[in-house]
């Protein structure tokens, strides 16, 4: 069952009408389909209004919402059976908020990574609410390597609060799992295509997103800091958090424009946790789009355009500029 | 008193602008004899934060340090404002630290070498990385791929800007490229961790050091110890996070101290290079 979410009530209210209607229309006494027509026609409208026009605030929320497609959801409507998850970073551990494995889309075999969070209460605490530890980085890097060598072309889906911040984590070298794959991941001689799912966490997140393409779900969302964390922060004061994830612009709308990604994927009206199948749906037709070409080009002018790619993201001027302005 | 003589009135020196509390010993400690002494406690020798430019003056050759890119400013790219306007605040740093950004770049020589040197600033804005920051050390490591030449980048930040969004997390993807590259070519990168180095830029290049130097009781990690504690909701360990911790941890390769900081890099790339 989906979640409540404030701004759906009043449409969660007039299914629950339709239901009602519907149910009194099987007993055959009296003919309800016209106000069951009007109700839906209303229920439509209100739903293409409520989705067109969310709040940033709002759209961290079905975001993060606990049916969203994770990883597995996406890797079981995309490969069916032909999977296998490969485990471990061969130095720690296996961090369950990471996973990765060999599959085939369509008639292209791939790599895959991607954040894991879990659909329940249970299950969130044995992926860490898709928070990883640096054994997952390592993993993924590890994952990576073996893609390279075999000529995998790597998918990775990034949906993460972000890296975990807790002892054994800064123990094992947080940062340096994340700094590691920053760098090593601009130098992967195969296509990396990125799609951001849920919620990209700042570096947590693009610790597995440094590709080719970068393409982001329409009601996902990407950021420096999370909402919560940037109002503690620079408002002081956690009832901001509204006020903060509109001025992070961190929605796929935001980056596009930025320049940041290359595309936004979009989804069934009120969420991709709606219909997990739709979405991964329009992933793979972002892979037979994108991947022929990049499969296609000779190694160093992948990398070449990979390290152009991120070499010109930022935005700044001179003092001279200024001045002439 | 009139108010002419309140306008012309010599402003009284704060008690704030003579003297310093040591952190550790809280020591009172006068500014001008700290930094005949280098910034170190001359009770306890704890390595207090160390001003920008007294910082390249201890790297560097006498009078060699030349700035690349000091005219480069930030933008206001998500017309960002939280308590006050993005561009006001960074109007306020600029007027504090007299200098435009949070890292001041450049080619000088070391003990005879030429090597490029990217020293942070954490006065200015804590030394948070913006498009700015990133653009200016990307540049001088490519600077140092293509002339040979060693690089080598003080860190003092608390991570990157908030108020510039998502383009300062692409700054800890854009410089991580940019090491790799140095990496291909065998130039040297010495990263020298001060106190504090924490999130992305902890998380990025300052992590990626073909030498990864701390000073002595620099705090360094990826997450900041608060929210840690309140993620954990536990109390932190004495000296976790601290540079001693981090080399017992194997994240970095030695805890120098200030006064042998620059013989000690000129040795590593002596050593490391002919």
């Amino acid at each position: 069952m989906a979640k409540d979410f404030e701004f759906e009530k009043s449409i969660i209210e007039l299914e629950a009408r339709i239901k009602e209607l519907q149910a009194i229309s099987e007993t055959g006494k009296v003919d309800l389909s016209r106000e069951i027509r009007a109700i839906t026609e209303k229920v439509d409208a209100l739903k293409n209004d409520v989705y067109g026009n969310l709040e940033p605030w709002q759209i961290t929320q079905v975001a993060r919402h606990i049916n969203r497609p994770s990883t597995l959801d996406l890797i079981k409507h995309l490969c069916g059976e032909e999977f296998v998850e490969l485990h471990g970073d061969r130095l720690f551990g296996d961090d369950p908020a990471i996973v990765s494995g060999i599959g085939r889309i369509g008639d292209q075999r791939v790599m895959i990574i991607g954040h894991q969070k879990g659909h329940d209460t249970e299950e969130n605490i044995y992926r860490n609410f898709g928070m990883p530890h640096p054994e997952g980085y390592r993993k993924a890097l590890r994952m990576m390597r073996t893609a390279e060598r075999f000529g995998l072309p790597i998918i990775a889906f990034i949906d993460t609060p972000g890296a975990f911040p807790g002892i054994g984590a800064e123990e094992r070298g947080q940062s340096d799992a994340i700094a590691r794959n920053l760098a090593e991941m601009s130098g992967i001689r195969v296509p990396i295509l990125c799609f951001v799912t849920g919620e990209g966490g700042s570096g947590g997140a693009l610790a597995i997103g440094v590709g080719d393409r970068v393409f982001m779900f329409e009601f996902s969302v990407y950021s420096v800091i999370s909402a919560e964390g940037c109002a503690a922060i620079l408002w002081n004061d956690p009832a901001k958090t509204k006020e903060a994830a509109t001025a992070l612009k961190l929605r796929a709308s935001n980056l596009l424009e930025a320049g940041i990604i290359d595309g936004i994927l979009p989804e069934p009206i009120g969420g991709a946790h709606r219909n997990h199948q739709m979405a991964a749906d329009e992933i793979k037709k972002q892979i037979e789009k994108h991947l022929p070409s990049l499969l296609a080009m000779n190694a160093d002018k992948l990398l070449d355009e990979r390290y152009k790619k991120f070499r010109g993201m930022g935005r700044f001027t001179r003092e001279e500029e200024l001045e002439h302005a | 008193m009139g108010w002419f003589d309140k306008l012309t009135r010599p402003r009284r020196d704060t008690p704030s602008d003579l003297w310093k509390k040591c952190p550790a010993c809280n020591e009172t400690l006068l500014i001008k004899d700290l930094a005949k002494n280098l910034f170190l406690c001359s009770k306890c020798d704890h390595h207090l934060r160390m001003p920008l430019w007294d910082r390249i003056a201890l790297l560097t050759d006498d009078n060699s340090f030349v700035e690349i890119d000091h005219d480069m400013k930030s933008v206001d790219p998500l017309n960002f404002v939280d308590s006050k306007p993005y561009p006001e605040r960074m109007a306020e740093a600029i007027k504090k630290t007299d200098v435009n950004e949070a890292v001041a770049t450049g080619r000088a020589t070391l003990s005879g070498r030429k090597v490029f040197l990217g020293v942070m600033n954490f006065d200015f804005m804590g030394g948070s990385m913006g498009s700015v920051v990133g653009e200016k050390l990307t540049t001088i490591l490519e600077l140092g791929a293509q002339e040979k030449a060693p690089v080598i980048i003080v860190s003092a930040s608390g991570g990157a800007r908030m108020q510039e969004g998502i383009f300062s997390l692409m700054q800890m993807a854009k410089t991580s490229a940019a090491i790799k590259r140095l990496n291909q070519v065998a130039v040297p990168f010495i990263s020298i961790m001060t106190d504090p180095t924490t999130g992305g830029v902890s998380a990025s290049f300052a992590s990626l050091g073909d030498v990864n130097i701390a000073e002595p009781g620099a705090l360094i990690g990826f997450a900041g110890p608060r929210v840690i504690e309140q993620t954990i909701r536990q109390k932190l360990p004495e000296g976790f996070q601290r540079s001693k911790f981090l080399l017992e941890h194997g994240m970095l390769d030695c805890v120098i101290h200030r006064r042998v900081m620059k013989n000690t890099v000129a040795r590593i790339l002596r050593l490391l290079v002919a």
